[in-house]
C-alpha cells in the first residue's frame, strides 16, 4: 500500500514548511503547485507501473540465461514510465539534464516508489547514486559519455564496494587497477552483493568500482575510483563492444528479490578498461561524501516498507472480525472487528508512531540537504553539513529497527494469515530485514555515531542538534497539552548529554569498552530524535486542529494521540539504556570465548 | 484555427473513500485529495492525440470551479494543453448550468470538437455532454470508445448496452469519453514547469452571463447500505427461490 498522500503533505508542507525552499534560488523556478504535481505524478507511476507487479517480481526471482540476469518484463515498464517522467534526473543541476527539484520532494517521491515497490525502484535510485558520485568528481568527458545517458534511462548505475571477503572493512579490498599505458587501467578482480549487477533493462551498466593502483598505500588511503562500463561506452556516448565484465552468479536473497544481486569478475580476460575518477588513492572519501544521501536513502526505504505494512494492517484490522470485547457476556452476540480490541490498536498505534516518526526523521535530514545545498556561505554549509553527518546514521539505523518492527507487527495483526504468501506482510518483513544489513551495518553505524561524528569538531553538531531540539522544547513548553512533553524530551536530551561526555572521556581511556555498546547509544539517540521530530508534528497539528473540519480533525488528532504514545511508550525507555551505557557495562568482552 | 475544447473536473481523487458528513449535507471534503476527474483526463489524451495527427491546431482545457482548480488546468497544460480557462464559481454546479457555460465558451471560441468525460465521478450525473448539445444545437457522441475524424465529420464508436454502436457526427459536435477510448499519459516533470508559461485565464462565472442558481434541491446525502451477508445456494432451483424470495426474478 502506498504512503497515504496526506501524510506525505502534512511532512512536507506543514511540518517542514517545504513550499518555501522555492526561496532559493535553485528552486525559484518551482511553485507549492508544481511541487503537488511532481507528487501527483509519482503516485500515479507508482500505483500503475510499480505497486501491481511488487509480489510478482519477489515470486519470480531474476534468473541467469546466455550469461546476462533477466528480470520480469513489468520491471523495464515501470523504469520506462519512471524516466519519460524524469525522476533519475529530478535534483541534478539543470546543466547535467536535471530538473533542480529539492531533494526533500525527490526523497517523498522515493518513499512512495518504495513503499509500491522498492525493488524496482532500486535500479533507478542505484543510478541516481552513482551519476550524483560522476557529477561530483567526474571529468567533463565521463559527465557526457556516463551521466548524460544514465539521467536519460539509457544506462544504469551501481556501486561497487564490497568484496568476498570484505564488507564491513572496505580497507581490506584486493580489486586492482594498472595503467594500460592508453591513459586508462585494466580491472581484474571480484566484487560481491553488487545490486543491479546485471540485468536486461538498459544499454549498458556504469559501475562505480573501488580498487587498488599498484604501490597505493595500503588501507583506506590506498583505494581509488573507477567508472567500469559493462560494455564500452564510445566517444559519442553510444555502446560498443563487451569490456570483460562477467557475471559470475545471482545471490539469492531472503527479500528485495525484483533487484538483481550479482557477484561480478572483471578482467578475466584483461581487457577490461576502467577509467579513473578524480584523483588516485581519493576513492573512499569520495565514496563516503556521497554515503549521507545513499544512507538517507536506506532509511526512506525502510519507512516505505513499514509504512506500506502498516498500511496492509490498518485495512486488515478494520475488516476482520474476530471474538469480542471484554465484558460482553453474550456468546451470541456478533464479532467484532480486531480493530476494536485494545491490543490491536496498541499494534497499531506502535506501527504508526514508528513509521510516521521515521518519515519526518529522512524527510528533515532531505530537508537539511537542501538547505546544505543552497547555504548562502561557506560557514553556513559546513555547519548544515556537520548536522547531517551526525544524524546520517541515526537517519539510515533507526528506521531499519523500529521500521522493521512494524513490519513484525504488521505480520502479527494478521495473525496466521500475515505468516502466508497470501498476504503482502511477510514479503515487506523480508524486504526491509535487508536495511540493517547494507550500506554499512547497523553496528558499524553505531561505531560511527559514537566512534566519530558525535566528537566531531568537539562536538559542534551535537550541540547544533540539541540546540535546535530546545527550540522546539521551548515553542512546546508553552502549548498546554503538549508541555509535559516538552519537559519529558527536554529530561531526555540532558541525559544524552551527560552520557555522551561521559562515553567520550571512557574513550579516551579504554575505546573498547567505550565502543562496546555504540549499538545502544545509536538506538537512544535516534529515539530521542524521532522524539523531537513528534513533538515539532505535534506543534503542527495541534495549531492545525482548531481550525480543521471533518477527515482532518481525525488526522490531527491522530497525530496528537500518536506522539502521546512515542512520549509514553518509546522515549522512557531512553532513561535505563543512557544509565547502562554510563556504566560502560563490559558483559559482551568479559564473557570468555568458550563462555558463549 | 482548429480547436478542441475539453473540460476539467476538479473532484475527490478516485482513490479516496468518501465519506458522508455527519450532518448529511454533503460528503467530507477537507484534507481530502483532490484530482481531475478520470474521464475528463481522457478526454484531454484524446484531444492531445487529434493534434497530434494533425486533426487539430489547439487544445483549450476549461474548468468550472473553485480558484484551487487552477492546479488540475495546470496538470492539463502539463499534460499537453495549450491554454486554460478557469470559470471560477464558489458554489457547486449543476450540469445545466455547467452545459450553459461550456456553450457561452463554444460561441467565443468556436471549437472544431468538444470533449468531455462521459460523467464526473464526484455526481455521476451523466448530463452536461447531452445538454451541451441540445443547446448548442450540434451533434453528440456520448461513450465513445474509439474516434475517428474524418474531413469535416467524426467516425465514434460508441459503448452502449447491446455491445459497440459506431456513428457518424457532423463537426463541430459533442463527445463525451468512455474509459476504454484510451490510457492518458504521464506528465514528464519538465512539462509540470513549461506548464507555467502557458496561458491561464480565470474568468468569473458571472461574466458568461450564466444564470447558475439551482434549480434542483439537495434533500440529504446518505452512504449506501452496508453489503448485506451473503448466502450459499445448493443449486440452480434454491437460487432462483432466493431470487423470487427478494423480488428480484
Ligand atoms: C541484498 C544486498 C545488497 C547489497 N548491495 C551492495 C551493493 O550494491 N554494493 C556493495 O558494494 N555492497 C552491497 N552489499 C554489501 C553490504 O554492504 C555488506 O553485506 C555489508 O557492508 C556487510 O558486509 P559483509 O556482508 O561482508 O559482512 P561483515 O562485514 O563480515 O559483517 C558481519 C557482521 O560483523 C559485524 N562487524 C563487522 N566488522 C565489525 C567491526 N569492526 N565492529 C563491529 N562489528 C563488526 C557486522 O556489523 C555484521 O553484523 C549488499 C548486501 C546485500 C545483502
Amino acid at each position: 500500500m502506498l504512503i497515504p498522500r496526506r501524510d506525505v503533505d502534512f511532512q512536507l508542507f506543514e511540518v517542514l514548511d517545504c513550499a518555501t525552499l522555492t526561496r532559493f534560488e535553485r528552486y525559484a523556478a518551482y511553485d507549492r503547485e508544481a511541487f503537488a504535481s511532481v507528487l501527483d505524478t509519482a503516485y500515479r507511476i507508482a500505483a500503475e507501473r510499480f505497486a501491481p507487479y511488487a509480489a510478482a517480481c519477489d515470486r519470480e526471482e531474476p534468473r541467469i540465461e546466455h550469461g546476462r540476469a533477466w528480470t520480469i518484463p513489468e520491471t523495464r515498464a515501470a523504469l520506462a514510465a519512471y524516466n519519460q517522467a524524469s525522476f533519475t534526473a529530478a535534483t541534478f543541476d539543470a546543466d547535467d539534464g536535471g530538473l533542480q527539484l529539492p531533494i526533500a520532494i525527490a526523497k517523498a517521491c522515493t518513499a512512495v516508489f518504495s513503499s509500491a515497490n522498492v525493488a524496482f525502484h532500486s535500479y533507478a535510485a542505484l543510478t541516481a547514486g552513482a551519476a550524483d558520485l560522476l557529477v561530483s568528481f567526474g571529468s567533463d568527458d565521463q559527465r557526457r559519455r556516463f551521466v548524460r545517458p544514465m539521467l536519460a534511462g539509457r544506462f544504469t548505475g551501481t556501486m561497487c564496494l564490497s568484496e568476498p571477503h570484505a564488507g564491513s572493512s572496505l580497507a581490506d579490498i584486493r580489486c586492482q587497477a594498472r595503467p594500460d599505458g592508453d591513459g586508462h587501467h585494466r580491472l581484474t578482480g571480484t566484487k560481491m552483493w553488487i545490486s543491479g549487477g546485471d540485468h536486461d533493462l538498459a544499454e549498458t551498466i556504469v559501475h562505480l568500482v573501488l580498487a587498488r593502483l599498484p604501490g597505493a598505500p595500503p588501507g583506506t588511503r590506498g583505494i581509488s575510483l573507477f567508472a567500469v562500463p559493462r560494455d564500452r561506452v564510445r566517444e559519442d556516448a553510444s555502446v560498443g563492444e563487451p569490456n570483460d565484465v562477467r557475471l559470475a552468479g545471482l545471490n539469492h536473497k531472503m527479500g528485495w528479490r525484483g533487484t538483481t544481486n550479482a557477484v561480478l569478475s572483471f578482467g578475466e580476460r584483461n581487457a577490461c578498461r576502467a577509467e579513473l575518477v578524480g584523483e588516485p588513492h581519493r576513492g573512499l572519501e569520495y565514496m563516503f561524501r556521497m554515503m549521507n544521501a545513499a544512507r538517507i536513502g536506506v532509511g526512506t526505504n525502510a519507512v516505505a516498507l513499514g509504512y506500506a505494512a502498516y498500511g496492509e494492517a490498518l485495512a486488515y484490522a478494520r475488516q476482520r472480525p474476530q471474538g469480542r470485547l471484554p465484558g460482553a457476556k453474550d456468546p451470541c452476540s456478533p464479532p467484532v472487528e480486531i480493530f476494536r480490541h485494545a491490543d490491536v490498536r496498541r499494534m497499531l498505534l506502535a506501527q504508526k508512531c514508528w513509521v510516521e516518526g521515521g518519515l519526518a526523521l529522512v524527510l528533515y535530514c532531505a530537508r537539511l540537504a537542501d538547505e546544505e545545498r543552497c547555504a548562502a556561505d561557506a560557514t553556513a554549509r559546513a555547519r548544515i553539513h556537520a548536522l547531517l553527518e551526525l544524524l546520517t546514521p541515526v537517519a539510515k539505523s533507526w528506521p531499519s529497527e523500529y521500521c522493521l518492527e512494524a513490519n513484525k507487527l504488521a505480520i502479527q495483526v494478521h495473525g496466521g494469515y500475515g505468516y502466508t504468501r497470501d498476504f503482502p506482510v511477510e514479503r515487506l518483513y523480508r524486504d526491509n530485514r535487508l536495511n540493517h544489513i547494507h550500506e554499512g551495518t547497523h553496528g558499524i553505524q553505531g561505531l560511527d555515531l559514537l566512534g566519530r561524528k558525535v566528537a566531531m569538531q568537539d562536538g559542534v553538531a551535537l550541540n547544533d542538534l540539541f540546540a535546535r531540539m530546545t527550540g522546539t522544547i521551548a515553542s512546546a513548553g508553552s502549548v498546554e497539552p503538549l508541555a509535559a512533553h516538552a519537559t519529558a524530551l527536554e529530561a531526555a536530551v540532558a541525559d544524552i548529554g551527560m552520557t555522551t561526555q561521559a562515553l567520550l572521556r571512557a574513550m579516551s581511556l579504554d575505546p573498547g569498552v567505550a565502543l562496546a555498546n555504540a549499538t545502544t547509544y545509536l538506538d537512544s539517540l535516534g529515539h530521542i530524535v524521532v522524539a523531537w521530530r513528534w513533538l515539532a508534528q505535534a506543534l503542527t497539528a495541534h495549531a492545525a486542529l482548531a481550525a480543521a473540519r471533518d477527515g482532518d480533525r481525525d488526522f490531527y488528532t491522530g497525530k496528537l494521540a500518536a506522539c502521546r504514545f512515542f512520549f509514553r511508550h518509546e522515549l522512557p525507555r531512553t532513561g535505563p539504556a543512557l544509565q547502562l551505557l554510563r556504566s560502560l557495562d563490559d558483559t559482551a568482552l568479559a564473557i570468555p570465548d568458550g563462555g558463549f | 484555427m482548429r480547436r478542441i475544447l475539453v473540460g476539467i473536473k476538479r473532484v475527490i481523487d478516485f482513490n479516496v473513500r468518501v465519506r458522508v458528513r455527519p450532518d448529511g449535507a454533503g460528503v467530507v471534503t477537507d484534507g481530502v485529495k483532490m484530482s481531475a476527474n478520470p474521464f475528463d483526463s481522457i478526454a484531454l489524451e484524446e484531444a492531445l492525440r487529434l493534434r497530434e495527427r494533425g486533426e487539430a491546431d489547439e487544445v483549450l482545457a476549461v474548468s468550472i470551479g473553485p480558484g484551487e482548480a487552477q492546479q488540475q488546468l495546470r496538470d492539463a497544460l502539463a499534460m499537453g494543453a495549450d491554454r486554460a480557462i478557469l470559470v471560477k464559481s464558489d458554489t457547486a454546479l449543476e450540469p445545466l448550468a455547467v452545459a450553459h457555460v461550456f456553450l457561452e465558451l463554444a460561441k467565443r471560441e468556436s471549437p472544431r470538437l468538444v470533449i468531455l468525460g462521459k460523467q464526473a465521478i464526484d455526481d455521476d450525473c451523466s448530463q452536461t455532454g447531452q445538454m451541451l448539445a441540445a443547446l448548442w444545437n450540434r451533434p453528440q457522441a456520448t461513450f465513445a470508445s474509439k474516434l475517428e475524424i474524418q474531413g469535416e465529420a467524426a467516425r465514434v464508436t460508441r459503448e452502449v448496452d447491446a455491445g459497440l454502436e459506431v456513428i457518424e457526427v457532423d463537426l463541430p459536435a459533442v463527445i463525451t469519453t468512455d474509459l476504454r477510448l484510451n490510457e492518458p499519459r504521464y506528465i514528464k516533470l519538465p512539462d509540470i514547469m513549461k506548464a507555467k508559461k502557458k496561458p491561464l485565464d480565470v474568468i468569473e462565472i458571472v461574466s458568461l452571463g450564466v444564470d447558475a442558481t439551482p434549480v434542483l434541491k439537495v434533500v440529504k446525502y446518505e452512504a449506501p447500505p452496508q453489503r448485506q451477508k451473503g448466502i450459499i445456494v445448493k443449486d440452480a432451483g434454491e437460487l432462483v427461490a432466493a431470487l423470487k424470495q427478494r423480488g428480484l426474478a
